[in-house]
């Protein structure tokens, strides 16, 4: 089973810049992954994000939001995992090391 | 948390922490099977003890540090029994020495080389290929012997006698736990990659309307072959199995028609290959 883990950025709570020892951790924590056999893709996600929506045939685009959301970081793995239960648990793993914030874990069908 | 979530985490917990475990307590006991049954011991009291107490902070850690008590228990038992045999008793007082040495926290690379020596003793040439399956998919895949039964669609008592016996025969012939070295290592990694490669094809064979735990099979295997590259990544063997299964892999959706009926290669539609798996595989070679 493959499940997409990401964090969310909470726009209200901006969140301190990473310290060099949680980006070590985290760096440390990646390549457990790597190991574990389970990582298939992953990357950092900049705060801002573009939004294209379509409401009854017509197309929006919005920018943003800018606002103090600079120093959110957020990121997303894929991996392929045994059971929804196993992502859970690496999505644990990972938010006890990022700290405060959401990771939402979502399979991905085939 | 609920007792349900508790045994779904402790699930996931055993599923990602087990091979390890067991690759540490065989280095201390010198035995899988012994090894396999402290590590159970384990679990158990995870079962009766995290549904109250919550999950530890470093599952792996507590897993291991419980295991490895039952471990000097049973040595401590075993030398009340054999007192009397000196010669024995020796042999134990050492296994006890190395015991009380290993309780000190290995560090990532001591695990990294007992989790490669353990893949080598599960595969090893003194087994029976499907022996070595059905014991590499228990030791180092984490799964039950229902499942292993259920995905090669045999009676689960089959997979139990196999499982047992491969024990046995490596007690019994005294298989060391080591990575093998010199002319020895090319038919010993042989045999391993022989065993991923028996657990991909088995999953692969899999069709539409079979159990999804056959399918589950090729999942299995990449793990174990991507894992197996993190620890010997100079063998260029591995890579290429790797590379094979991912790119074999990559196929997968595009092999199987609506009515579930097989789509060769030549008239897949090359739209539904996989391309991260393709990136994947490429990047394996």
């Amino acid at each position: 089973m493959k499940f997409l883990l990401y964090t969310t950025g909470d726009n209200t709570q901006p969140s301190a810049p990473p310290t060099p020892q949680m980006i070590e951790e985290v760096g440390k924590f990646t390549e457990e992954t790597r190991r574990a056999g389970i990582l298939l893709a992953t990357g950092g996600l900049a705060p801002t994000t573009t939004r294209v929506r379509n409401a009854g045939g017509k197309l929006t685009v919005t920018d943003g939001p800018f606002t103090e959301t600079k120093e959110l970081t957020g990121g997303f793995a894929l991996v392929e995992v045994k059971t929804r239960e196993e992502a859970i648990e690496w999505a644990k793993r990972f938010r006890k090391i990022v700290g405060d914030g959401d990771s939402l874990v979502q399979e991905v069908f085939e | 948390m609920t007792g349900t979530d508790t045994h779904g985490a402790i699930d996931a917990v055993w599923r990602i922490e087990a091979p390890r475990l067991i690759a540490g307590l065989t280095r201390i006991v010198r035995d899988v099977g012994l090894a396999e049954d402290l590590a159970q011991d384990a679990l158990v009291a995870a079962l009766e003890q995290w549904p109250e107490s919550g999950v530890p902070d470093n599952p792996g850690a507590w897993l291991m540090a419980t295991a490895k008590h039952r471990a000097i228990d049973r040595l401590r038992r075993n030398e009340r029994l054999e007192r009397k045999q000196e010669e024995l008793g020796r042999e134990i007082a050492a296994q006890q020495e190395r015991a009380m040495a290993d309780l000190n926290i290995p560090s990532a690379d001591d695990v990294d080389d007992d989790l490669l020596r353990l893949i080598f003793v599960s595969c090893h040439p003194v087994l029976a290929p499907e022996a070595r399956v059905a014991l590499t998919l228990r030791l180092l895949a984490s799964l039950t012997t229902e499942e292993i039964a259920r995905a090669f669609l045999v009676p689960v008592s089959t997979i139990a006698q196999r499982i047992v016996r491969a024990k046995r025969t490596l007690t019994e012939a005294r298989v060391p736990f080591e990575v093998p070295s010199g002319e020895d290592l090319d038919a010993r990694l042989a045999s391993v990659l022989q065993v991923i490669y028996l657990v991909f094809n088995e999953g692969y064979a899999a069709t539409a309307g079979d159990d999804l735990m056959r399918a589950g099979l090729c999942e299995d295997a990449l793990r174990l072959g991507r894992i197996l590259a993190g620890l010997a990544p100079n063998e260029p063997e591995v890579h290429g199995l790797v590379a094979l299964m991912e790119i074999q892999a990559s196929r997968s959706r595009a092999r199987v028609g609506p009515s579930g009926e097989i789509v060769l290669l030549l008239d897949q539609d090359r739209g539904r290959w996989d391309p991260l798996l393709i990136h994947r595989g490429l990047a394996a070679l």
